[in-house]
């Protein structure tokens, strides 16, 4: 099987695949990026915090223009995560229509590779499917 | 400190593609016009304040070197798409500090056909090595959803219809049928067309429930304002001070942290706290107001932006549309320039053309599209990131 890389670093691949935030250890608020320190209170600790793989839709739009190398139209969705933790990904396993997405619907995340690289390297990403 | 702040001269480009002029040239045409505006020159002010998004460079430097180069301060400014707002606060903000008695502050943007922002493609052929602070091993944009604009205001748009009922695709569709209906009475708009609900909602999709006639072009304009003052408009013509427009509030804020925003911008928080800032520096409320010139950089924004400023009862943005509550005889006219949606949006004029458009309401000199006896307005812009600005607007006491 080909090395497998996430597609980015805060998605953890493996067996049981799932979003690990940092998580400031002041205040509880989760971020995606590398943090020099907390927007919300200032604090310069984190630990790390798995995330639920379970949902919400918040809001979702519909891409159909897009640039040249982005297959279109596709579904981006706002989730809030169960317990905590707000990412947007696209919304998967379903035909991209208006009436296939409804606000406030439960989805589950799964990953699906994204492509692979000269090295044989295969990229793996994430998304979320109805639940 | 100065006791109060005027507008005693504004002025702004017709907004469209340009062939034949470049920055430049509007950034002067804008820049002249509002000095003789006010009846003077820039030898009359006292600090230049200049907005561009994408050749800031030396902006103000280079208008001056067509206008007069008299060595006064100038500050070149960015703040996406509120640049311009940004550039008409450090003037301002100069002759509140006492520094200055006038000042002159442009905003412009030459884009041409610039197509959708950021859709110029990312890298490619590289192997997937983690960079950037989400160690991510190639572009996001489409793979992990989309922060583009037609799709982030989409989102944020949706995010209104999930929270709040009576809201969907009509109703952010009913904005664009609003704000093209509302250009075809403004000459200095890039587009004067009305469109029906029909032709809006089967346009050509963009970002659902976003299409091309809900999305805002780009453009090329320019658009300058001349503030002064109180003092200072004590001993100007008395012609100077009739037309001269009070600045009753103007407030910056930028977005304060909240749950997911750094996923999603949220372009609420800020908005409402710079309306309320302004409204109590102004002293006045949302039932005052004559009319508003708001940030519909899409459709789904300007629905959201109702609830944000106060215009409609909390949660009741989709009812006030349906009841045409922001049409220009409504309840209280939104975009009657056309918005960005049909007047255009480059980029850093937007944050001056509101305020010249309020502005010339208040004057009583906007021709067909004036809106009778207005006394006062309300101008408001976001630059994604996120910076806001809000201006209340008032005419002189005759």
């Amino acid at each position: 099987m080909a090395r497998q890389v996430p597609y980015v670093g805060y998605l953890s691949l493996g067996d049981d695949p799932h979003l690990v935030a940092n998580a400031c250890t002041s205040c509880g608020a989760l971020f995606f990026d590398r943090r020099n320190a907390c927007a919300n209170c200032g604090g310069r600790d984190f630990a790390a915090r798995r995330l639920a793989n379970d949902g919400v839709l918040r809001a979702f739009t519909i891409v159909h223009r897009a640039s040249p190398d982005v297959r279109v139209p596709y579904v981006s969705g706002i989730i809030d995560l169960d317990g905590g933790g707000v990412v947007k990904a696209n919304v998967v396993g379903i035909d991209p229509e208006p009436g296939n997405v409804a606000l406030g619907m439960r989805v589950r995340l799964t990953t699906f590779p994204v492509g692979t690289d000269a090295a044989g390297t295969q990229a793996v990403a994430f998304g979320y499917q109805p639940a | 400190m100065a006791d109060s702040l005027w507008i005693i001269g504004v002025a702004m480009t017709k907004f469209m593609r340009y062939q034949d002029k470049d920055l430049i040239d509007l950034g002067t045409e804008a820049a002249t016009a509002a000095l003789t505006d006010a009846g003077l020159t820039i030898f009359d002010a006292d600090i230049l304040a200049a907005g561009c998004l994408y050749d800031t460079n030396g902006i103000g430097q280079r208008i001056q070197k067509q206008i007069g180069q008299t060595g006064i301060p100038v500050y070149n400014v960015t703040n996406a798409c509120a640049t311009g707002a940004t550039a008409f606060r450090v003037a301002a903000m100069a002759i509140k500090a006492g520094e200055a008695s006038i000042g002159l502050a442009v905003g412009l943007e030459q884009m041409g056909k610039l197509g959708l922002l950021g859709a110029q493609g990312g890298r490619k052929d590289k192997n997937y090595e983690p960079s950037g602070r989400y160690d991510a091993v190639g572009p996001v944009e489409g793979v992990l959803g989309t922060s583009l604009m037609p799709g982030t205001f989409a989102q944020s748009g949706m995010e209104y219809a999930y929270e709040h009922d009576g809201v969907g695709f009509e109703q952010f569709a009913r904005v664009a049928e609003k704000n093209h209906a509302h250009s075809t009475l403004n000459p200095l708009a890039q587009y004067q067309k009305a469109f029906s609900l029909e032709e809006i909602m089967t346009a050509e999709m963009i970002a659902y429930p976003n299409t091309l006639l809900m999305c805002c072009p780009t453009g090329d304009g320019a658009a300058a304002a001349v503030l002064c003052s109180g003092e200072r408009l004590a001993s100007l013509p008395a012609e100077v001070s009739r037309r001269a427009v009070k600045v009753s509030a103007s407030v910056m804020t930028s977005d304060p942290y909240v749950d997911g925003g750094t996923v999603q911008f949220d372009v609420n928080t800020l908005t409402r706290r710079a309306a309320d800032q302004a409204y109590e520096q102004a002293g006045v409320g949302p039932a005052d107001l004559d009319l508003v010139e708001l940030h519909d950089c899409f459709a789904t924004a300007e629905l959201r932006h109702y609830d944000n400023l106060r215009l409609c009862p909390e949660g009741g943005a989709g009812e006030w549309i349906d009841k045409r509550g922001p049409w220009r005889d409504g309840q209280i006219p939104v975009n009657v320039s056309g918005g960005l949606l049909s007047k255009g949006h480059p980029l850093g004029a937007t944050g001056i053309a509101n305020i010249y458009e309020v502005a010339t309401h208040l004057r009583g000199e906007a021709g067909d599209r004036q809106i009778e006896g207005a006394k006062v307005g309300l101008t408001h812009v976001i630059g994604l990131g996120s910076a806001c600005a809000v201006h209340i607007l008032e005419k002189a006491a005759a």
